[in-house]
């Protein structure tokens, strides 16, 4: 059993004799476009069925909903106003100045960060350089291949495995669907497939049988960071589609220095409202292989605001347990002793 | 702004006044029945923000399966610790009916797992390993291991019971020989059994459960230990049965206790599952018939149509108990404000305190 909590290297913690680098998406949602491109990438190539039917949700462009069993990458959509968009700045200014850590990590980032970092944001220009009356947020989620895994922890089966990569895959003719990593999961990324779009379709317009049959049905499935085309040397599909960069693929520590060069250089412009997501390793999660930049509070993407592996409180549990059947064993002596013997 | 030519139609605006805490997810308006100003309209909501209302964790994908073996395995263990007690002190009727209990509820509850699986003919897959980080794995070995002593104990009691007509043949008396030992064998396994299921579900992101991580395992032991003196008051004739009401009395005030104190020591918010709908509703019964069924084994334990209403009441609270938590904790994954508000809340704790290097969001 590796470490449950804290920073750690999550391939050496699961024994892995041969080393690469980590690797991990880095995605920069400030200059996601919403073309979806990544989800098509991502459906395609790893022939994910459709799920569920095809319908208009009015979340924005939105109607994909959420990552899934069959959904790996999923564009968030959300529309904000200036009230919101004066909160967000703000709100981002309020982190600035906690002086929030790019500190304990060794690799250290650009000088302007440091310089705002103390907090004085008199001097910079805060134009906002969008419309000031509407702005749309647009974001990418997938899969955090976290440090400190629920998912992975939790499988009673070793199925969810640790690569070499430290990515967290799935490994589908292991997995027999009893579902615990799905409520394990602290970001609700893993599902467990159900068969759900498999039934031919009768609507108008539509063939009869035109859906292929379904694979790993009844199995957890999620994103594997392109399992298949790290070990081959390949970029994942969803980076290697993306027409603005915005997903980013590489080795994790550059990506994160990256990410924080970049925060740094919003910030620069302004952009107070800028802030990454996943960077720390002192986080909950221990740092995730997916880290996101965000113009906004990560909720309103639909990311948990403060993620606690659910496997870092484990031991105390385990203690609690034990400690409760200590007193079911006391009492069922006690109910034999009790009143010696035959009475009550 | 851009401007339509509906605008005509578009009700007067009101003076723009400045939100707070609101977002793209706060409009729950279904499709197509609104326009920006409606939202205007409304009463300032106090609701956090969220993704359209989306869930931000995903709920198990356990059916009333998984929380009927939650039920059953409760029932198993207490009744394998009874069954190993009645061994002990000389009880052959209650011994019996222990451990005859005991088998039946592992057999059912076990193919209830196995029926909630997403592929049960994989089931056997929980033993490809042994994993102290999952609690399901840990779990899969102690069922297995006190099945194996309690199907020993509880095939010996059968052979008894049919005079010896079991085909056995020279293994009977090897069957008699390990029969003892096997009892103790899964009394060893009974307690972690009934305790272990409420690590199963503290151990998740399901937030109403984890938040319950370090008082379930004392609601749920004491509602096996309920349960399982239930059982024994309705199978056994009350000469041979104070162990069991005794059993039963404890648990329910444990039951009672740990409820009480396990949702005042959780967050607030997480807590409030627990008290409405459905849930609430299984909750509240549960301990009414808890006390009901304590009061009257206190009072008529020992007179047989009274053990037996009593027991019956009893294994009602404890299936009552387990379906109620099982089903506020998937209520609480399915609504968003059940992740955010307690985790926005314990960040801006430690922030106060000034921790602020360990937070997801940095710059
Ligand atoms: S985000 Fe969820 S599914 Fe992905 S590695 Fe982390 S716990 Fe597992
Ligand atoms: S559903 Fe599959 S991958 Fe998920 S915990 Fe169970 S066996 Fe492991």
């Amino acid at each position: 059993m590796g470490q449950l909590s804290g920073p750690t290297d999550p391939t050496a913690d699961a024994h892995w004799h041969t080393h690469e680098e980590r690797k991990g998406f880095f995605t920069d949602t400030s200059i996601c476009i919403g073309c979806k491109a990544c989800e098509v990438a991502c459906k395609e190539w790893n022939h994910n069925p459709r799920d569920g039917d095809l319908d208009l949700t009015g979340m924005s462009y939105d109607n994909t909903v959420s990552l899934g069993a069959s959904t790996w990458r999923h564009v968030a959509f959300v529309e904000q106003d200036r009230a919101r968009i004066e909160e967000a700045r703000e709100s981002g200014r309020v982190l600035v100045s906690l002086g929030m850590p790019q500190v304990r990590s060794e690799r250290d980032v650009t000088t302007s960060v440091t310089d705002l970092s103390g907090g004085d944001l008199s001097g910079v220009d805060t134009t906002p350089p969008d419309t000031p009356e509407f702005r749309w947020l647009m974001a990418s989620d997938v899969c955090k291949h976290c440090t400190h895994a629920g998912c992975l922890d939790v499988c009673p089966t070793g199925a969810l495995f640790r690569t070499e990569f430290g990515t967290v895959v799935v490994q589908d003719d292991v997995c027999n669907g009893c579902g615990t990593c799905v409520a394990g999961c602290p970001f609700g990324v893993v599902e467990r497939r159900s068969d759900g779009t498999a039934a031919p379709t009768t609507r108008e317009g539509q063939k009869k049988g035109e859906q292929p049959p379904i694979p790993n049905k009844g199995v957890a499935q999620k994103c594997t960071l392109c399992y298949d085309r790290l070990v081959d040397g390949q970029t994942p599909a969803c980076a290697k589609t993306c027409p603005t960069t915005s997903i980013k693929f590489g080795d994790h520590e550059d990506l994160v220095t990256e990410a924080k060069a970049r925060v740094a250089q919003l910030h620069a412009q302004g952009m107070t409202e800028a802030r990454l997501y996943g960077a720390n390793e002192l986080d909950g999660v221990g740092g995730t292989g997916s880290v996101f930049l965000l113009l906004d509070e990560p909720e309103v993407y639909g990311l948990p605001p403060d993620p606690r592996v659910c496997t870092a409180d484990l031991m105390t549990m385990y203690k609690r347990a034990a400690m409760a059947a200590a007193g079911m064993v006391a009492a069922a002596a006690v109910a034999f002793l009790g009143r010696g013997g035959r009475g009550a | 702004m851009s401007t339509s030519e509906y605008d005509s139609l578009r009700p007067p605006e009101p003076p723009r006044r400045r939100r707070r805490g609101g977002g793209g997810g706060r409009r729950r308006r279904p499709f197509g029945t609104g326009d920006g100003n409606r939202e205007m309209l409304m009463v300032p909501d106090v609701e956090p923000t969220s993704y359209y209302g989306r869930p931000v964790v995903k709920p198990a994908p356990w059916g009333e399966d998984v929380a009927a073996y939650l039920f059953l395995g409760g029932l198993a263990g207490g009744s394998g610790l009874l069954g190993a007690g009645a061994q002990l002190s000389n009880r052959p009727k209650l011994r019996r009916n222990a451990r005859l209990g005991a088998l039946a509820a592992v057999a059912v509850g076990g193919a209830a797992l196995v029926r909630d699986l997403g592929r049960p003919e994989r089931f056997y897959n929980m033993l490809r390993t042994f994993k102290v980080t999952s609690p399901m794995s840990v779990g899969s070995w102690i069922l297995s291991a006190f099945s194996a002593g309690i199907g020993v104990a509880a095939a010996s009691e059968i052979d008894r019971m049919t005079g010896e007509k079991l085909p056995l043949g020279k293994l009977r008396p090897v069957l008699r020989a390990v029969e003892g030992p096997a009892g103790f064998e899964a009394a060893a396994f009974a307690t972690p059994l009934a305790a272990y299921t409420a690590v199963l579900l503290a151990d998740t992101a399901t937030p109403t459960w984890n938040a319950m991580h370090k008082d379930l395992p004392f609601v749920f032991v004491s509602s096996a230990s309920l349960a399982a003196g239930g059982l024994g008051m309705v199978t056994t004739p009350v000469e041979e049965a104070g162990p069991a009401r005794r059993m039963a009395l404890l648990g329910v005030a444990g039951d009672v206790t740990a409820m009480r104190l396990m949702e005042q020591r959780m967050d607030p918010v997480a807590a409030e599952p627990l008290h409405h709908g459905k849930a609430g509703t299984m909750l509240k019964w549960s301990e009414r018939l808890a006390v009901a069924g304590g009061v009257g084994t206190l009072v008529g334990g020992r007179w047989r149509p009274a053990a037996v209403a009593s027991g019956l009441a009893l294994m009602a609270a404890s299936a009552l108990t387990r379906f109620g938590v099982f089903e506020a904790g998937l209520h609480s994954a399915k609504d968003p404000r059940y992740t955010i508000e307690p985790q926005k809340r314990r960040l801006a704790e430690r922030r106060a305190a000034g921790i602020t290097d360990d937070s997801i969001t940095t710059v």
